[in-house]
C-alpha cells in the first residue's frame, strides 16, 4: 500500500460517506425513476442512464437513516458493478479526496444495526470523519434483511 | 487464464470449431468411407493441432493426435478401410482431444490424463488391420491407385485451373488437355470438362473430383471475408443502437412540431438510417440452428450404439436463422428431446422389422420460419407414444384420479407427458427416464416465449413442434398503464382485449368468495387486478370502480385470466433490457424497456404474475387445463358474434368471421373521392359505408369536413373492415359493443334493408346484419370486380 487513497465522496443525512474512486462511474444530476413494485424497499426506482436501466438504491434506505424529505431530489453517484450499474441516490456530492491509510480506523463495537456491515471503516480527516462503505455488501440486498421491508 | 497467451486462446477457439466439423465428418464418412474429401477434411485438422500442439509444447496432446493422424494417414491411402471400430477408435480421440482443450482453457496445462491405452487401441487399429484379412475380406477394395494418389490435401497447392488438376492427377494426358484448351479458344463454349469427356480422353468421375479438388482449394478464399468478433462486442452494439432508437423517437417527436423542412428532411432521413442500422444490428447476432444441431449426428450414433438401435438422422433447414440468445437456451431442450427420441422413441432393429418397418430408425429435425417464429420439428418413425400407457402411469403416480382419467381426450393425455415427474420408461436408463424430462424441456421453452406441441401417431411414431420467437431483443408488447405508471405486456401472451363500461362494468363482474371472475363468451375467467397484485393501489382510489373496467385476457401456461389495468395504452415494439441483479428475483418481471419518452416501464411476466396471483399454481398439478380454450373451438353449434349498436340504440351483430380487423379512425381522416366517403389506411384507400345509411331508406350521410357538429359526437369513428377477394371496405358504426358466442339461429325474420333479422344474443333482441349484402348495395362493383381481377 501506497498509503495514500481517494474516495469519491458524498453526503446523506449530514455524514460524509465514500467510496474507492474507481468504483464510481460517473455522478449526475437527479434523474426520473419509474418505481419497482413488489422490490425491496431500498430500491427507490429505475432510470435510464443513456439506454441503460440502472437500479437505483437509496442509502439513506440502505443505511436505516431517515428519510429524505420529498421536496428534496438525491442526486446519484452510479456505481460499477459486477452486471451492470448500480446508481446510490445520495443527498449532497462531494469533492474527491486523497486520504492517508494511516488515519483509518475499524468501525468502533457500538455501531449498531444493518449499517455495520456496510461500513468498511473510518478515515479520520482534519475536521470530520469520512466514512467507507463497502459497495459489494451494500448492493447485495439478497442477504440483508433489506428485502421483505 | 486472464494472462493467457494470444497464440494458445486462438489455437483453442479454432480447434474447438474444427473437432466440432469433425465429429460430423466421422459419422459422415462411416456412412460413405470412400468419401475423400471428407476424409481429407479430417486429417488436415488432426494435422493442424497435432503441428500447432507441438510448436506450443503440449506433449500429451501432441502424442495423441500423432497416432491418430497415422491412422488417418493409412485411411486416405487406402491401405485401410473406415470400420466402425476405427470410427470409434477416431472419435475417442477427438474427445480426448477436446478434453485436453478444455484443460489447457481453464488452467493453461494439459492436465494429468493417461491416454497410453487409448494411443495403444489406436496404434493397434493402424497396424492389426492389416495383418487381420477379415474385416478386409468383407470390405470393398481399397480405393484404386490411380485416384490422384498425389494429392496431399492439406497442401492447399489447387487453385489450378482444371485441366492441370486432371494431369497432376493423371487422368488426363497433357496433350488432350492442350488440344482440349485449344478448340476452347477457338470459340468452343463448352466447357472444359466436357470437350474432355467427349474426345474420351478422360471419365466424367475424374473431372467431378478435380471439380471438387478446385472448389475445396477455392473456399479458403470465402473465409478471408470471414472476421472473428466478441459477442460482449455486438451486445454492446445492439445496446448502442437501442439507445439511438430512442433518440430518434424523442427527436421525432420534436420534429413534429417543427416546421422547418430541412430539418425535417434530415429526421426523416436519421428515421430510416436508424430503421436499417437496428436491422443490421441484429442480423449480426443471428446464427443459424445448424451450430447447435451439428452436434446431434455424433449424440444419435453414441446413443444408438449404446441401446443397440440404429438410426439414421436426417436435417433440413439448417441455415435458418435465430437470436444466439435463443439459440443457447434452446440447446439443452432439442438436445433432450433428441435423446428422448432415440432412447424411448425408436425401437430396437429386431422389433421394428417385427413390426415391418425397417431395421433403421429415422430421426427427422426440421427448422424453417413462419409467420415471424421459428418452427422447429423432430419427428421419428418409432413406436410412437402408447396412451393406455400414459393413462396408467399417470394412474400410478397419482396425477390423476382414475375416473378423471378415462374421461381425458388424446389431447389431453399427451398433455400429461408434460407433467414434472412423468414418464413411460419401463426401466431408468442411463439417458432417460429418471423423471427429468418433458417438463424441464416445456418450462425452458416456455421461458423464451416460445410453445411445445406433441403430435402422435401411436405405432408409426411422434413428432414434437415447437414455436420459438426469432428474438428477444425487440418484441411487441402491449403497453397499459396502472396506478399511473406503465407496464409491457409481451404481445404473446395476450388473447383480447374487454372493456367494460357503465352497467356493465358495475354489473358484469361477478364475486366468488372474495374472487373476482368475468363471465366472458359464457366462460368464467378469473381476474387479478394488477394494481393489488403490485400493491400500488393508491390511497383514496374509492372512485376506481367509476367509468369503465379494462380487462387484458392473458394466456399463462395453458390457462387463462383477465387482468384488470386501469387504462389500455398502445402496442409498440419494446427492447427488451435485462433488470439488475437486486432485482431477478422478483419473478412479476421479465425485464425493462425505455419509452418513446425515456422514462423507464417495467415488462410484465405473464406467468409470473399468474403463479403470484394462483391463477396457475407453482407445481402443475392439474393437466388438464386446456378445456377452456380447445374445447371452444370445436363447439361447432355457434359462431362468434361481433355485437355493435346500430342506429337508434338497436344492438345488431355480425359473424366475427367476416371482420378482418376493427379500426379507429380520426373524424378529420375521412375523405372524398369519387363521392364516397374513404380513409387512407395501411397506403390503401379504404372506401367506408355507413351503417346508418345503409340500413335506412333515406340515404344521408353524415358530415365531416368543416368545423365539428355542434352535436359533440366522437372524434374519432369506429369502422369494421371487410376484407373479400383482396380489396377492403370499412363498415362505419357508432360503437362497437362486445363479442359473443352464440349459436346463430334467426327467430325472427325482419324486412329491413341489410338486415337478415333477429335473435337473441346475451338474453337481449338482436339484429343480425347482412354484411355481404350491405356491401353488394353499397358498392354493386364490389365483388363482381373481384371476379373479373
Amino acid at each position: 500500500m501506497a498509503g495514500k487513497k481517494q474516495f469519491s465522496t458524498f453526503v446523506v443525512d449530514q455524514l460524509l460517506f465514500g467510496v474507492g474512486v474507481e468504483k464510481v462511474q460517473e455522478v449526475i444530476r437527479y434523474q426520473e425513476m419509474t418505481r419497482v413494485p413488489l422490490a425491496p424497499s431500498v430500491v427507490k426506482g429505475l432510470i435510464n442512464l443513456r439506454g441503460q436501466i440502472v437500479t437505483a438504491v437509496d442509502l439513506r434506505r440502505r443505511l436505516g437513516l431517515r428519510e429524505r424529505a420529498a421536496t428534496d431530489l438525491p442526486m446519484n453517484v452510479v456505481i460499477r458493478h459486477e452486471d451492470g450499474a448500480v446508481s446510490l441516490l445520495v443527498d449532497e456530492i462531494g469533492d474527491v479526496l486523497e486520504v492517508e491509510e494511516e488515519t483509518f480506523e475499524l468501525p468502533p463495537g457500538t455501531l449498531a444495526g444493518e449499517a455495520r456491515e456496510l461500513i468498511r471503516g473510518v478515515y479520520k480527516l482534519k475536521d470530520t470523519l469520512l466514512i467507507a462503505l463497502d459497495t459489494d455488501k451494500m448492493l447485495n440486498l439478497a442477504t440483508t434483511a433489506a428485502l421483505g421491508a | 487464464m486472464g494472462d493467457m497467451d494470444d497464440i494458445v486462446r486462438e489455437f483453442l477457439v479454432e480447434s474447438n470449431e474444427n473437432l466440432d466439423q469433425l465429429d460430423r465428418d466421422l459419422i459422415t464418412l462411416e456412412k460413405d468411407p470412400k468419401a475423400r474429401e471428407v476424409l481429407a477434411s479430417i486429417f488436415r485438422t488432426i494435422h493442424t493441432i497435432k503441428g500447432t500442439s507441438g510448436f506450443l509444447g503440449f506433449p500429451r496432446l501432441e502424442a495423441v493426435t500423432h497416432v491418430g493422424e497415422n491412422l488417418l494417414s493409412q485411411l486416405r491411402d487406402g491401405r485401410l478401410l473406415l470400420n466402425a471400430e476405427i470410427t470409434s477408435g477416431l472419435l475417442a480421440m477427438v474427445d480426448v482431444v477436446r478434453k485436453i482443450l478444455v484443460n489447457i482453457e481453464s488452467t493453461g496445462q494439459e492436465g494429468e490424463g493417461d491416454y497410453t491405452s487409448l494411443i495403444e487401441t489406436l496404434t493397434r487399429l493402424q497396424g492389426g488391420e492389416r495383418e487381420a484379412p477379415a474385416p478386409v475380406a468383407t470390405a470393398p477394395p481399397p480405393p484404386p491407385a490411380t485416384e490422384a494418389p498425389n494429392h496431399e490435401p492439406e497442401n492447399a497447392d489447387s487453385g489450378l485451373p482444371l485441366g492441370e488438376i486432371l494431369v497432376q492427377a493423371g487422368r488426363a494426358n497433357p496433350e488432350e488437355v492442350n488440344e482440349a484448351l485449344k478448340l476452347q479458344h477457338e470459340g468452343d463454349n463448352r466447357r472444359l470438362g466436357e470437350i474432355l469427356v467427349e474426345r474420351g480422353a478422360t471419365k466424367p468421375a475424374a473431372i467431378q473430383d478435380a471439380l471438387q479438388v478446385q472448389a475445396e482449394a477455392r473456399s479458403p478464399a470465402l473465409s478471408d471475408s470471414n472476421i472473428r468478433v466478441d459477442v460482449s462486442l455486438l451486445d454492446k452494439l445492439m445496446n448502442l443502437v437501442g439507445e439511438l432508437v430512442l433518440a430518434r423517437n424523442q427527436i421525432l417527436q420534436f420534429s413534429s412540431t417543427q416546421q422547418d423542412t430541412s430539418f425535417l428532411n434530415t429526421s426523416q432521413r436519421l428515421n430510416l438510417i436508424t430503421t436499417e442500422l437496428q436491422e443490421g444490428v441484429m442480423k449480426t447476432r443471428m446464427q443459424p440452428i445448424g451450430n447447435i444441431w451439428s452436434k446431434f449426428p455424433r449424440v444419435v450414433r453414441d446413443l444408438a450404439a449404446s441401446c443397440g438401435k440404429q438410426v439414421n438422422i436426417e436435417m433440413e433447414g439448417k441455415e435458418t436463422e435465430l437470436d444466439k440468445t435463443i439459440i443457447e437456451s434452446i440447446k439443452d431442450p432439442l438436445t433432450h428431446l433428441v435423446r428422448n427420441a432415440v432412447d424411448h422413441g425408436i425401437e430396437t432393429p429386431e422389433k421394428r422389422q417385427a413390426s415391418g418397418k425397417s431395421p433403421e430408425g429415422h430421426l427427422f429435425l426440421r427448422a424453417f420460419h413462419e409467420g415471424g417464429q421459428v418452427n422447429i420439428e423432430i419427428s421419428d418413425d418409432g413406436a410412437g407414444i402408447d396412451l393406455e400407457r400414459v393413462k396408467q402411469k399417470s394412474v400410478e403416480k397419482g396425477l390423476v384420479a382414475p375416473d378423471q382419467a378415462s374421461r381425458l381426450s388424446d389431447r389431453e393425455l399427451l398433455n400429461l407427458l408434460f407433467l414434472p415427474g412423468f414418464s413411460t420408461a419401463d426401466k431408468v436408463t442411463t439417458v432417460s427416464g429418471r423423471g427429468v424430462g418433458l417438463d424441464v424441456v416445456k418450462t425452458n421453452i416456455e421461458k423464451i416465449g416460445g410453445t411445445v406441441d406433441i403430435q402422435n401417431r401411436f405405432g408409426q411414431g411422434t413428432t414434437l413442434k415447437i414455436k420459438i420467437p426469432l428474438t428477444l431483443a425487440i418484441i411487441p408488447a402491449l403497453i397499459v398503464t396502472s396506478a399511473g405508471d406503465r407496464y409491457a405486456i409481451p404481445q404473446v401472451s395476450l388473447l383480447e382485449l374487454v372493456r367494460l363500461e357503465g352497467e356493465q362494468a358495475r354489473k358484469g363482474i361477478e364475486m366468488i368468495h372474495g374472487a373476482a371472475v368475468y363471465r366472458l363468451r359464457g366462460k368464467l375467467l378469473p381476474l387479478v387486478n394488477l394494481n393489488h397484485e403490485l400493491r400500488v393501489e393508491e390511497s383514496g382510489n374509492g372512485s376506481e370502480q367509476a367509468a369503465a373496467v379494462n380487462i387484458v385476457v392473458l394466456q399463462a401456461d395453458d390457462r387463462q385470466f383477465g387482468l384488470v389495468v386501469d387504462e389500455i395504452n398502445d402496442t409498440e415494439e419494446i427492447v427488451v433490457k435485462p433488470l439488475g441483479k437486486q432485482l431477478k428475483g422478483i419473478s412479476t418481471f421479465a425485464g425493462a424497456t425505455i419509452m418513446g419518452d425515456g422514462q423507464v416501464a417495467l415488462i410484465l411476466d405473464v406467468l409470473g404474475l399468474a403463479q403470484r396471483a394462483n391463477v396457475v399454481s407453482e407445481v402443475r398439478d392439474r393437466g388438464m387445463g386446456e378445456k377452456s380454450a380447445e374445447t371452444e373451438s370445436r363447439h361447432d353449434d355457434g359462431e362468434s358474434l361481433l355485437l355493435l349498436r346500430g342506429p337508434d340504440d338497436g344492438r345488431m351483430a355480425m359473424p366475427l368471421s367476416l371482420v378482418a380487423r376493427l379500426e379507429e379512425f380520426a373524424r378529420t381522416a375521412v375523405e372524398k373521392a369519387e363521392g364516397r366517403h374513404v380513409v387512407q389506411y395501411r397506403g390503401q384507400i379504404l372506401p367506408l359505408i355507413h351503417l346508418s345509411s345503409a340500413l335506412s331508406e333515406r340515404r344521408e350521410e353524415p358530415r365531416y369536413s368543416g368545423p365539428s357538429e355542434p352535436g359533440g359526437e366522437d372524434e374519432k369513428i369506429q369502422v369494421v373492415v371487410y376484407t373479400g377477394q383482396g380489396q377492403s371496405i370499412g363498415l362505419v358504426v357508432d360503437r362497437i359493443l362486445d363479442i359473443a358466442h352464440e349459436a346463430v339461429k334467426i327467430q325472427k325474420r325482419t324486412g329491413r334493408q341489410g338486415t337478415l333479422g333477429s335473435m337473441v344474443v346475451q338474453g337481449r333482441v338482436t339484429e343480425l346484419l347482412d354484411v355481404k349484402g350491405i356491401i353488394q348495395t353499397a358498392d354493386p362493383n364490389f365483388f363482381k370486380e373481384a371476379v373479373a381481377a
